[in-house]
């Protein structure tokens, strides 16, 4: 800690000849040239708080060593050419046809090369399972409002590096060259195309000329395994390297302020269970990888422009991108000055781009609105944030809703419902699914506020009944410990700001907006329970 | 535990423990275990049943059961109502097809008659296909050679993929059309069915007729389904052969549920 003494370090170790035997002599070796001993000092007293969902983020970075494990494995064996061939390995019912060396290489990792299969479907569970963790780790920052300053910038890395692991997957889901990934990259190229002007160069452009060319496989596999990892790597060592300088945020309880953090040091405890939690990371992807089938490229088989299979979907983190294109209403071609418009791609696109860009700026969003220029370093109790919360539950009901969109196919076969039944449906939750689902989330975080402030104040109830002389029953309530009240009533609460003219005396009209809004965030709130009313209620 | 047996006990444990057959014997058990866990999770079904050959089907027969089952809907004659269509010239495949399959009688009006148990017996089927057959001619009961399942597999699944994957699905299991219509699952499907569905379109689907798919070609296809079925995936169990929506419908159910719950037990706090 205090690095003043940090040189004196290394010397009682010398003399000590007979304690530390070859471990010590190693460690010392190994300081007295690299000084490590400051650095392991430094990160191994950091404190990490305790809380199964502050172990989300980690699920991620380990399913990210798992892809980059597998996929090096993959790497020595598949070829990423277009180039045509006649498939001539062990898999009966693709003997002889034609097609391109990547997926001729794919099916030979599946069926020819020891343990290709396994890594292949490591690689393509532990992929799904890296997006979804970064998804619910996402959440969890969002609904505790870990987002909050100085933490703002670290939640724009960590969207960034959501997109660009859609992108890696999308880029992976590609290389097979199987029928599923060139439909996938038709809807791309149509989406592409569909942007007026320079859709069409840009599609060109993509694929080295018409759609699907010879160029595109390679192309992605070096974006897939060179550039977006790269990229990805720096990023998570940025974001990671926020969380040490900001320390970790903790939950509201009691001795913890803004100003330390209660938890574990690094060394030995939490180093020893992040460790072993790896192991345990990789063991369940094993495990699913071993017994359960992923993207089978041998029943879709080599691409060709013409099939599309029934029930084709983008792997899940693409789903919304195709829910949202499902959902857009038919007969949207405007033909303006000789180019046409496809607004039945661009509404969606659009659609997608504001709430993608809506979710980035969260963070500076909600800061602007509630004017807090504070540090926060506890996090907020979802129910005590309740506008916060309800937003988020609209945020994940739209998402749910495009997600589900792109399921529709097999929603409407599994629950025996018209195609056009579920989709009228979906299009209209789309918009009314997050006004429902923001309005109930409201009301039930303050309805939980309120419970407790009963619970903190008048104690929770004990079931027992009790008749008084009188002849009146009344159920005893217990008062709870001064350590389950600290969580109840430690959070802030906000005010709605007022107008307040400027330094020319002026009101602007950003300062109206933001007065607008300050009163939807705050204005229905339960203030959280005073010193004066706690020791009043302790007195009956 | 160490306490209520006595130290000679504790020691023959721990020499069995490290005894040379203790390591054989737990790779026994391990073994056991993955190999019983793969063979519960991939299931095999091998049932290529051979319909019965028939003799004392006739005609007449035939013309019996049509009247007492299907003709208040097809008409005396076959023309048809406005309830159901005209069966003349359907053949004996189409009846065969529909009434084989349970989807003829329709139990209800609906998007679809849906496939359900079979309501006659093989016999009583191929006398109603006879009698059908004999109105106006139409597509034949297809021939066994045709259906034994030792085509070019190979020709067969991309024919499959490029005639009949965009309903069907490319594993077959089956997909949704418009209005409440379905493409069904194609596993489990005897062959002879599969190959009069392709001559005779019933319902929603096409008719694949020989100039369209020689029947050489539909031997392929059906070769090609009944691999499918009779080799289960490698990588284990198949999640439906949905596709994507299955596996990340599994992931963040069992995966991230199964991880969640990991990260619960991690950071448990002893009490």
């Amino acid at each position: 800690m205090n690095t003043v003494t940090a040189p004196a370090e290394p010397r009682p170790a010398v003399p000590a000849k007979k304690s530390g035997g070859f471990t010590a002599a190693a460690s010392n070796y190994i300081d007295e040239r690299t000084s490590i001993s400051t650095a392991v000092k430094e990160l191994g007293r950091k404190i990490f708080p305790d809380h199964w969902s502050f172990l989300l983020g980690e699920v991620a970075l380990y399913s990210f060593v798992i892809i980059l494990l597998s996929g090096t494995f993959l790497t020595f064996f598949f070829d990423a050419s277009m180039a045509e061939v006649h498939y001539d390995g062990s898999y009966v019912p693709l003997k002889g046809v034609e097609m391109s060396a990547a997926m001729a290489s794919t099916l030979d990792i599946s069926f020819d090369i020891r343990g290709g299969l396994l890594m292949r479907q490591v690689h393509h569970w532990a992929a799904l399972l890296f997006v979804a963790s970064i998804g619910l780790h996402m959440l969890r920052i969002f609904f505790t409002g870990a987002f909050r300053k100085p933490r703002e910038l670290n939640w724009v890395i960590g969207f960034v590096l959501f997109i660009l692991a859609m992108a890696e997957g999308f880029t992976g889901y590609s290389l097979p060259d199987d029928l599923l990934s060139g439909n996938g990259l038709r809807i791309i190229d149509g989406m592409v195309k569909g942007i007026p002007l320079i859709g069409t160069w840009t599609s060109f452009l993509l694929f080295g000329g018409e759609f699907p060319g010879t160029a595109i496989v390679g192309r992605l596999y070096s974006l897939h395994i060179l550039l977006l990892p790269a990229i990805i790597l720096v990023l998570i060592a940025l974001h990671l390297l926020f969380v040490v300088v900001h320390k970790h945020t903790q939950y509201p309880g009691p001795g913890r302020t803004e100003q330390n953090v209660v938890g574990f040091p690094i060394l030995p405890v939490y180093a020893a269970k992040a460790g072993g939690f790896f192991f345990i990371v990789f063991g369940v992807v094993m495990l699913i990888a071993s017994l359960f089938t992923i993207n089978p490229v041998w029943n879709y088989g080599p691409y060709d422009p013409s099939p599309v299979s029934a029930g084709t979907q983008p792997d899940w983190y693409i789903g919304f991108a195709d829910g949202v294109l499902r959902l857009a209403p038919p007969h949207l071609d405007v033909v303006l000055f000789d180019h046409t418009f496809s607004f039945g791609i661009l509404i969606p696109l659009t659609l997608v781009g504001v709430f993608i860009m809506l979710v980035l700026f969260y963070p500076f969003i909600e800061a602007w609105i509630t004017g807090d220029k504070r540090e926060h370093h506890i996090l907020d109790r979802p129910r005590n944030a309740a506008t916060r919360t309800a937003i988020g539950a609209a945020g994940v009901t739209f998402y749910a809703v495009l997600w589900a969109a792109a399921s529709s196919d097999i929603i409407a076969t599994h629950f025996k419902l018209t195609m056009e039944g579920v989709i009228h449906t979906l299009q209209v939750l789309l918009f009314l699914g997050p006004v429902i689902a923001y309005f109930i989330a409201k009301r039930t975080c303050l309805a939980l506020q309120k419970k407790d402030r009963s619970i903190a104040l008048h104690g929770y109830e004990s079931g027992r009944i009790v008749r008084l002389p009188g002849g009146e029953y009344i159920e005893v309530h217990e008062p709870v410990d001064d350590f389950e009240r600290w969580k109840l009533v430690s959070h802030e609460s906000y005010q709605p700001l007022m107008i307040r003219p400027d330094s020319r005396g002026r009101i602007t009209v950003a300062q109206r907006a933001r007065a607008v809004l300050s009163r939807w965030f705050f204005e229905d709130r339960i203030d959280p329970i005073t010193r004066a009313e706690i020791e009043s209620s302790n007195h009956h | 535990m160490p306490r209520t047996t006595s130290p000679s006990a504790s020691k023959s444990r721990k020499a069995r423990r490290r005894g040379p057959l203790a390591t054989i014997s737990l790779l026994a058990v391990g073994l056991l275990f993955t190999g019983g866990a793969y063979a519960a999770f991939s299931t095999s079904t091998a049932s290529a049943e051979v319909p019965a050959v028939v003799s004392a089907a006739s005609v007449e027969e035939g013309e019996k059961l049509f009247a007492a089952n299907c003709a208040s809907c097809h008409g005396l004659a076959l023309e048809g109502t406005e309830n159901a269509p005209s069966l003349i010239g359907v053949g004996a495949a189409a009846v065969d097809f529909q009434v084989g399959t349970g989807r003829m009688p329709m139990q209800a009006h609906g998007p679809q008659a849906p496939d359900k148990p079979v309501q006659f017996t093989d016999e009583q089927i191929l006398s109603m296909a006879q009698y059908v057959a004999s109105i106006a001619p139409g597509p034949a009961i297809p021939d066994e050679s045709l259906l034994d399942g030792e085509g070019d597999v190979a020709n067969g699944a991309e024919l499959f993929r490029i005639n009949c994957a965009m309903c069907h699905n490319v594993a077959g299991a089956g997909g949704a059309l418009t209005e409440g219509k379905w493409a069904p699952s194609l596993s489990g499907v005897e062959p002879a069915h599969i190959y009069e569905a392709m001559v005779t379109g019933p319902q929603n689907m096409p008719v694949f007729n020989d100039a369209n798919l020689t029947p050489e070609d539909k031997r392929d296809v059906i070769s090609a389904l009944k691999f499918m079925e009779e080799n289960p995936s490698p990588g284990g169990n198949q999640l439906g052969s949905l596709g994507p929506v299955a596996e990340g419908l599994f992931l963040w159910i069992f995966g991230l549920g199964t991880i969640v719950a990991i990260t619960v037990w991690i950071t448990a706090r002893s009490n």
